[in-house]
């Protein structure tokens, strides 16, 4: 019975219901509002990854541009097209989908770590875009991110961004796990196991691909200016190579192929430095162990890795 | 045409410097199908070890020396301790278990020395030798050969060695090389020890022209991963002609484009390259069993 209701999707989105309610009961103050609201800022983009990585198979360690592109939408938008923010967000969130859309076609045939090296490409052209168009974008030193009007209120502070990142992360895991449940889902995992058994079993793995990449580009757009606008400010290295890692990071550890692991893995390196910081100037050796240990010992990424291991023990 | 010259002389250097980079993944990669991202780390370590080991009061070449064996102990123990115990995980596990290590191995090196850029004199001092209207450090020519020992005495060493053919046949068949008695494992460790060697070194060479500090690391390793990538992965000679080239088109980009957009150049001529050639320039095409 209890396996029965794990196992349906829709119980993992009541799950993140709860938790996202439930929290700010037992974190009071706005430090803890303010990780949380990182934590599902970042999940949302790390979602989108793992769609592209742990379902469909396809590494990017460029989705940090993608998550620039919707971090200067909103910034840019306003001051320059004179666009409301939420224009600009659905503008950002509409352009990373479209420049995914156009490179997505070329850069999807390639393969494993070529394929790793051409998106790492793409993500260093978007930043070098931000870091060297000082005119519109204030280079390498930023700009100030104009706030977003809510029904004439302005949205600052933890507790608003609270409730927006938590809301949008509950609705992108709804879709997301949508998704995996339906054809396209089990299409993307055959394109995983094996590409050439998918192409004879008649899945056009080319529209597939660029399908996957396009929506963890608008993911990562919209937590990109999700996380600008809860900043008020944003530089170059909101698409940043070390981002791009950051994410892979979050995904791989949390567990490819598991929703819940992509918020687990979020949730992991946002806490991690923030509570690592009672160690000083040793934080990123722990840092770098603790990524070490979780990888030696959980090699699925923790969610897969612990799930397995509670089944095996009830079974 | 002097321009000319003094952009490819540039460009060589940086270009061996990556490619020295570049040998250290593809060496590991070879025997193991690890993307070690921790490479840039060994560059590091070898220029801040140097640097501190003279401050102490060693001779310069001494230091060198003690930097390149401290070094190689951390490659060691990189696979003993982090990559060996991890065997059978999946290609991206290994990585971010790399990625751990570079996270580790740069703390460390805040820790233990500090967060300054350093440098040291070069051996042949720093006075430019002119060719034909360009210059060129004395310390670029060091490089240049440097570089040269390195690929002659690593060819030597997989072609005409026992433990050198062990390890090429650890990369050819792991499975077949066991059978005929080769400690597959070991000639592994031996692969992140002399990759250690070789991101040393290169690190020393480089430290009197582009100075180190504890982060520089994570930039080279970027650029070596792309250098190999662009040679087409596992190959040694694509490595050294992906780091040469990425540094001539970085150096060429700069000097007649533009430098603020240098690396964007540098990253076009790669998607360019994989476009057209979705292996690398010297890559094998692989094989999908199904």
């Amino acid at each position: 019975m209890a396996r029965r209701l794990f196992a349906s999707p829709y119980a993992l989105v009541g799950a993140i219901v709860l938790v996202v309610i439930l929290l700010p009961l037992i974190l009071t103050g706005n430090f803890y509002l303010r990780v949380a609201a990182l934590v599902y800022i970042n999940a949302i983009a790390v979602i989108g990854l793992n769609l592209l990585m742990g379902y469909a198979g396809q590494v990017s360690l460029g989705h940090a541009g993608f998550f620039g592109i919707g971090a200067y939408a909103v910034a840019l938008g306003p001051t320059t097209l004179g666009f409301p923010v939420w224009l600009s967000l659905v503008t950002g969130a509409a352009f990373s989908g479209l420049l995914a859309f156009v490179v997505g076609r070329p850069i999807l045939r390639l393969r494993g770590h070529y394929l790793a090296v051409a998106t790492l490409g793409l993500g260093l052209l978007i930043w070098m875009v931000f870091n060297n168009q000082s005119e519109l974008t204030g280079g390498p030193n930023g700009m100030q991110v104009p706030r977003l009007m809510l029904f004439g209120w302005r949205a600052v502070g933890p507790i608003i961004w609270y409730w927006i990142s938590g809301a949008t992360l509950v609705f992108c895991s709804w879709i997301a796990l949508n998704l995996i449940n339906s054809p396209t889902g089990r299409a993307f995992r055959a394109i995983h196991d094996s590409e050439i058994a998918s192409r004879v079993l008649g899945i056009d793995i080319a529209r597939y691909k660029l399908l996957v990449f396009v929506l963890s580009a608008v993911y990562a757009a919209i937590a990109g200016s999700y996380f600008s606008l809860f900043d008020g400010f944003v530089t170059p290295d909101t698409a940043g190579f070390l981002r791009s890692i950051e994410f892979v990071v979050m995904a791989v550890l949390g567990g490819l192929g598991s929703i819940l692991g992509s918020i687990v893995g979020a949730a992991l390196l946002v806490v991690l430095p923030q509570a690592l910081t009672v160690f000083h100037e040793y934080e990123e050796i722990v840092l770098g162990l603790i990524m070490i240990v979780f990888m030696i010992f959980l090699p699925g990424g923790i969610v897969p890795s612990l799930l397995a291991r509670w089944r095996w023990r009830t079974a | 045409m002097s321009e000319f010259l003094q952009f490819t002389f540039s460009g060589l250097t940086v270009g061996a410097i990556y490619a020295l980079v570049a040998l250290g993944f593809t060496l590991i990669y070879d025997t193991s199908q690890v993307i070690n991202f921790a490479q840039g780390e060994f560059v590091m370590l070898g220029g801040m070890t140097t640097v501190f080991a003279a401050a102490a009061g060693i001779p310069l070449p001494l230091a060198a020396i003690v930097a390149v064996l401290i070094t190689v102990c951390f490659g060691f123990l990189l696979y003993r301790l982090a990559v060996a115990p991890a065997r059978g995980a999946s290609p991206v596990t290994l990585i971010i278990i790399t990625i751990g290590a570079s996270i580790m191995m740069r703390g460390l090196a805040a820790v233990v020395f500090d967060k300054n850029f350093h440098s040291f004199p070069s051996l042949l001092g720093d006075k430019p030798i002119k060719i034909d209207g360009a210059a060129i450090l004395p310390q670029s020519l060091l490089i240049f050969v440097g570089a040269t020992i390195i690929v002659v005495a690593l060819w030597l060493f997989v072609n005409r060695t026992l433990t050198g053919k062990s390890m090429l046949a650890t990369a050819a068949n792991p499975l077949a090389a066991r059978l005929v008695g080769i400690n597959t494992s070991r000639m592994i460790g031996m692969s992140f020890a002399v990759s250690a060697a070789i991101g040393a070194v290169g690190g020393i060479l480089a430290t009197p022209i582009a100075l180190t500090s504890y982060s520089v690391g994570t930039f080279l390793a970027l650029k070596g991963f792309v250098a190999a990538m662009l040679g087409g992965m596992g190959n040694p000679i694509g490595a050294v002609v992906g780091g040469l080239l990425l540094g001539l088109f970085e150096q060429f980009g700069a000097g007649y484009l533009s430098s603020q957009y240098k690396d964007a150049i540098a990253v076009v001529v790669l998607l360019v390259v994989l476009f057209t050639m979705p292996n690398g320039l010297f890559g094998k095409a692989g094989i999908e069993r199904v």
